[in-house]
């Protein structure tokens, strides 16, 4: 029986805390009184996880059950959640490998030969081969990767987009021509947190910058509080909006899974243990790591962490129409993650890990780590954020100057010459938004090489937009102090520092939340 | 007798400076420096247009410094007289009637010793203006010596005295501060440079090197054309701001050129194998190599859109790749010195001055020193951008 979610309230008893701190972690003393959030302990899986597909697929919730909807000479797409899903990546085989190999033999079963597979990675950076494979699998990717069957959306292709019309709002509705043409369209989501899923999968996932803009934009980010939770993000009710027009177009079947928080296994299986529990070998196995780690090359240590690989059980599967489908998911991914936390706090703590959604086998540069953090650390709320309005909020990371050249040119960009200018999310929209979505060089690496659209560091400074909205200091521990400066933000070399240099906002005895995640966690800040 | 710095013929010291002068900068300007403080004969103006002059202040050049350190290239050899008093950016005062110039006028000097000062017959260059490309520099009745501060009889600034002929001389308005009359004669380099750089209403433009040939190509660029953007390419920080103040849209770090340009040009940014170099399919409309390294220009000709014009205005280095000029079918300008009739009309002296009455140029003179510390100058001089520093030049009454 997996234990609920918790608040520590540090005592005089309470050992050193876990934070992660990028591609390592640290002991931390924090202040007596300072909350801890601790997130639930990993729910029980599902036992037999191909008989929770079948049973999706065959019951599913407002339609006819997938055999029903399939049948020889129809155009089947399947569309599936792109690397950015899970974090960090699941050991295989991958829980979409499993749903789309069910989904294909039911295909087949009808007689479905039309059959194609789709990265709905929308700006992202394409799927390597490599990564292709591991999300669905050697026998799916032999069978039709060759064919150019299984590919990257690509939202710059003009001759494969379709405009399906507008929303009740003039919002624009332009996906992918293959999917919007399709019989059928089914779509196989990874649900790790609660902003994923619903109407997002298709309506932003197969969808162009056209469509993009009209929700991925910093008025809109600024007043979506917050991202994960749908019914109070207006980046999400765009996202149904566009979902209502996409819907009365194509036929889509919603397959959406849930996973438990079994992120570290094996020897880092203590970094989602409470730290007073930890027996004798979690604590020789944190030393252990933690002095490798530190004296490792960074290329091995980077290695180290980007090969890490995530148990991940399987806590739930829907499938059917997408409001109800996401409704169900919705109180799965709440049961793992929901933590009820009393009131807010003048400082919260959060501590940035390796990886988040954008870097997934690449380098976490300054932007990401900023949106990690500020994006969907300080949104992981519902209700209201863990700190009060005007409060500080308190960062680890190193925030190294580290770009990916493959992964991320326009990242370099933005933070040397956009950033340099101004931090303002919305100031920078309205100067080089536009001349960076539609820089040829970009677009000519986002089609043809493995890197992320031009666009999308604006989209991760909008990303952060609340947050610097909210908050009156952020300041980053450990960091690089250049880096942070351009970003707008401080740095101390130590908690201590950086809570003497918020004091002036939040006073020198100042209510402190440490949200102790990964794994994730939901704060419900009543 | 005068007071002056002689440069001499020593080809094992020049050799010795081309050497280790890379590794070891020290040896420029100490024991392998062909230059020493002498007590020397004052240069005589005994024909008709030439006067004498007691510089004030005499600044120094990249191709003094070129010279001292051996960079300069053998090809100079021949159209220059040794011994030599250096200095060619002057502003001095006359110690004669000069024709319409009377006495104690302060004067500055375009220093190219053309065929009006050698009284021979006009070449094509001079008739037509053009009278940095005169072809009689090394005849008639002075030394060879392209310009003074290369010729053995006419003296040089980093002296106590020196003659000049009327065709070189432009009198200093009042109210204009020797300080920035000294800047004038690279000045009128910017101005020949930007007016070569023939930039149409618009253009893009990246200036390579932020010292004070680079600033001031930025300026004239700015005062004198429609450029569009203007990047320019700064190392140090005082360069950049100074670059800012003169009209650069933005600046780049010098391994920030590809990219900076790349962003600003909309430009397609690729990797040549195995050596890793990179150049850009689009760029700039204009660049200008205000360095004259390798480097620089390697960079200048990778940037620089097909089609487009690159304008050498540092002393050129040998060995950069001229691949881009052939591929990409540039246009390759050499800008020296400056001419009397510039494109629009006028001696680029008098719009230079102009230029240097109401440009931002208080404080580019960073440090002036005597003669007789010469060593320290030079030294300065060397490390000019690192020091924060544009222009050194000597205190030549101070001495």
């Amino acid at each position: 029986m997996s234990r609920p979610g918790f608040v520590l309230e540090v005592d005089d008893r309470t050992p050193p805390l876990l934070v992660h701190n990028g591609e390592g972690f640290l002991l931390e003393r924090f202040p007596q009184g300072t909350r801890v959030v601790y997130p639930p302990e990993a729910l029980p899986p599902v036992r037999d996880v191909d008989e929770a597909i079948q049973n999706a697929l065959l019951n599913p919730i407002d339609s006819e059950p997938l055999p029903e909807l399939l049948r020889a000479g129809m155009r089947l797409t399947i569309a599936f959640d792109d690397i950015s899903l899970p974090l960090p990546p699941m050991k295989k085989p991958d829980i979409r490998q499993r749903v789309i190999e069910a989904v294909l033999e039911l295909a087949a079963q009808a007689g479905v030969d039309d059959v194609e597979l789709i990265s709905a990675n929308a700006l992202h950076r394409r799927l390597t081969p490599n990564e292709l494979r591991e999300i669905v699998g050697e026998r799916v990717f032999r069978s039709f990767f060759p064919d150019g069957k299984l590919y990257n959306f690509d939202a710059e292709d003009r001759d494969n987009l379709t405009h399906l019309g507008q929303t009740r709002h003039g919002e624009d509705v332009e996906i992918s021509k293959r999917a919007a043409e399709s019989d059928l369209l089914v779509y196989v989501n990874v649900n790790l947190v609660a902003m994923d899923g619903g109407h997002k999968s298709t309506s932003i996932g197969l969808a162009s910058y056209k469509s993009l803009k009209h929700h991925h934009n910093s008025h809109t980010m600024i007043h979506s509080r917050s991202f994960m939770d749908h019914k109070a993000s207006k980046m999400h009710h765009s996202a149904w909006r566009m979902g209502e027009v996409l819907t009365s177009h194509v036929k889509v079947f919603q397959i959406e899974t849930t996973l438990n928080n079994d992120i570290f296994g094996g020897p880092l299986e203590f970094l989602q243990k409470r730290e007073w529990e930890w027996s004798i070998k979690d604590q020789a196995s944190f030393l252990a790591t933690k002095r490798g780690l530190d004296v490792a090359p960074a290329k091995l240590r980077h290695k180290i962490f980007t090969d890490t690989r995530s148990n991940y059980g399987l806590t739930g599967i829907n499938a059917g129409a997408i409001e109800p489908v996401h409704e169900k998911t919705i109180e799965a991914v709440h049961r793992q993650h929901l933590v009820e936390v009393q009131g807010q706090s003048d400082v919260a703590i959060m501590g940035v890990p390796f990886v988040g959604p954008y870097n997934v086998n690449s380098v976490m540069n300054p932007i990401l780590a900023a949106c990690m953090g500020l994006g969907y650390y300080f949104n992981s709320y519902r209700g209201n954020p863990v700190v009060r309005k005007d409060g500080a909020v308190i960062l680890y990371h190193p925030v190294d100057y580290e770009f990916s050249q493959l992964h991320h040119p326009s990242y370099v960009d933005f933070f040397e010459e956009v950033l340099s200018e101004s931090t303002d999310p919305a100031t920078i929209e309205a100067k080089f938004e536009k001349q960076y979505a539609e820089d040829p060089w970009y677009i000519h690496l986002y089609r043809t090489s493995y890197a992320y659209h031009g666009v999308h560091p604006f989209y991760m400074w909008y990303w952060i937009s609340h947050a610097l909205d909210h908050c009156g200091d952020i300041v980053w521990v450990g960091a690089n102090r250049k880096t942070v400066e351009r970003m707008g933000f401080r740095s101390a070399s130590t908690l201590s520092d950086a809570l003497e240099m918020v004091s002036h906002s939040v006073g020198r005895s100042p209510s402190i939340t440490y949200l102790h995640n990964p794994p994730h966690l939901l704060a419900d800040v009543r | 007798m005068m007071l002056a710095l002689e440069m001499y013929r020593s080809p094992a010291k020049y050799l010795a400076a081309k050497a280790v002068g890379g590794r070891i900068p020290g040896i420029l300007t100490g024991p392998a420096a062909p230059l020493r403080l002498v007590t020397i004969n004052e240069p005589k103006a005994e024909r008709d247009g030439w006067a004498r002059i007691r510089p004030i202040l005499s600044g120094i050049c990249g191709s003094d410094l070129g010279m001292v350190t051996g960079a300069t290239k053998l090809y100079f050899s021949a159209v220059v007289s040794m011994p030599f008093v250096p200095g060619h950016e002057i502003v001095g005062e006359l110690l004669d009637d000069c024709e319409d110039l009377p006495k104690g006028t302060r004067v500055v000097m375009d220093s190219v010793l053309t065929c009006a000062a050698r009284g021979v017959e006009p070449c094509e260059g001079c008739v037509t203006g053009n009278t940095n490309r005169c072809d009689r520099i090394t005849v008639g009745h002075v030394a060879p010596g392209l310009q003074t501060g290369f010729c053995r009889d006419t003296g040089g600034g980093w002296g106590n005295l020196m003659v000049a002929h009327r065709s070189q001389l432009y009198a200093v308005p009042d109210g204009m501060s020797d300080e920035r009359a000294v800047l004038v004669e690279p000045l009128a380099g910017a101005v020949h440079a930007a007016l070569r750089a023939k930039v149409e209403p618009g253009q893009s433009v990246l200036v390579s090197g932020a010292g004070a040939v680079g600033l001031f190509a930025t300026l004239a660029l700015r005062e004198l054309t429609q450029a569009g953007r203007i990047t320019v390419v700064a190392k140090h920080a005082k360069q950049r701001e100074l670059a800012r103040a003169f009209g650069a849209s933005d600046v780049v770090a010098p391994d920030e050129v590809f990219r900076g340009v790349r962003r600003a040009t909309g430009a397609f940014r690729l990797k040549q194998d195995f050596s890793g170099g990179e150049f850009l399919l689009g760029g700039v409309d204009v660049a200008v190599d205000a360095v004259g390294s390798k480097d620089s220009i390697d960079t200048v000709l990778r940037v620089t859109k097909a089609g487009g014009r690159v304008v050498l205005s540092g002393m050129p280095a040998s060995g950069a790749d001229l691949s881009p000029v052939w591929f990409r079918e540039l246009e390759v300008t050499g800008t020296y010195a400056s001419a009397r009739e510039e494109p629009n009309g006028r001696p680029a002296f008098e719009t230079a001055l102009e230029l240097a009455g109401r440009a931002p140029l208080d404080g580019i003179v960073g440090a002036r020193y005597p003669l007789y510390r010469w060593r320290e100058a030079l030294d300065h001089a060397h490390s000019a951008g690192r020091l924060g520093t544009v222009k050194v030049a000597f205190d030549v009454r101070a001495s």
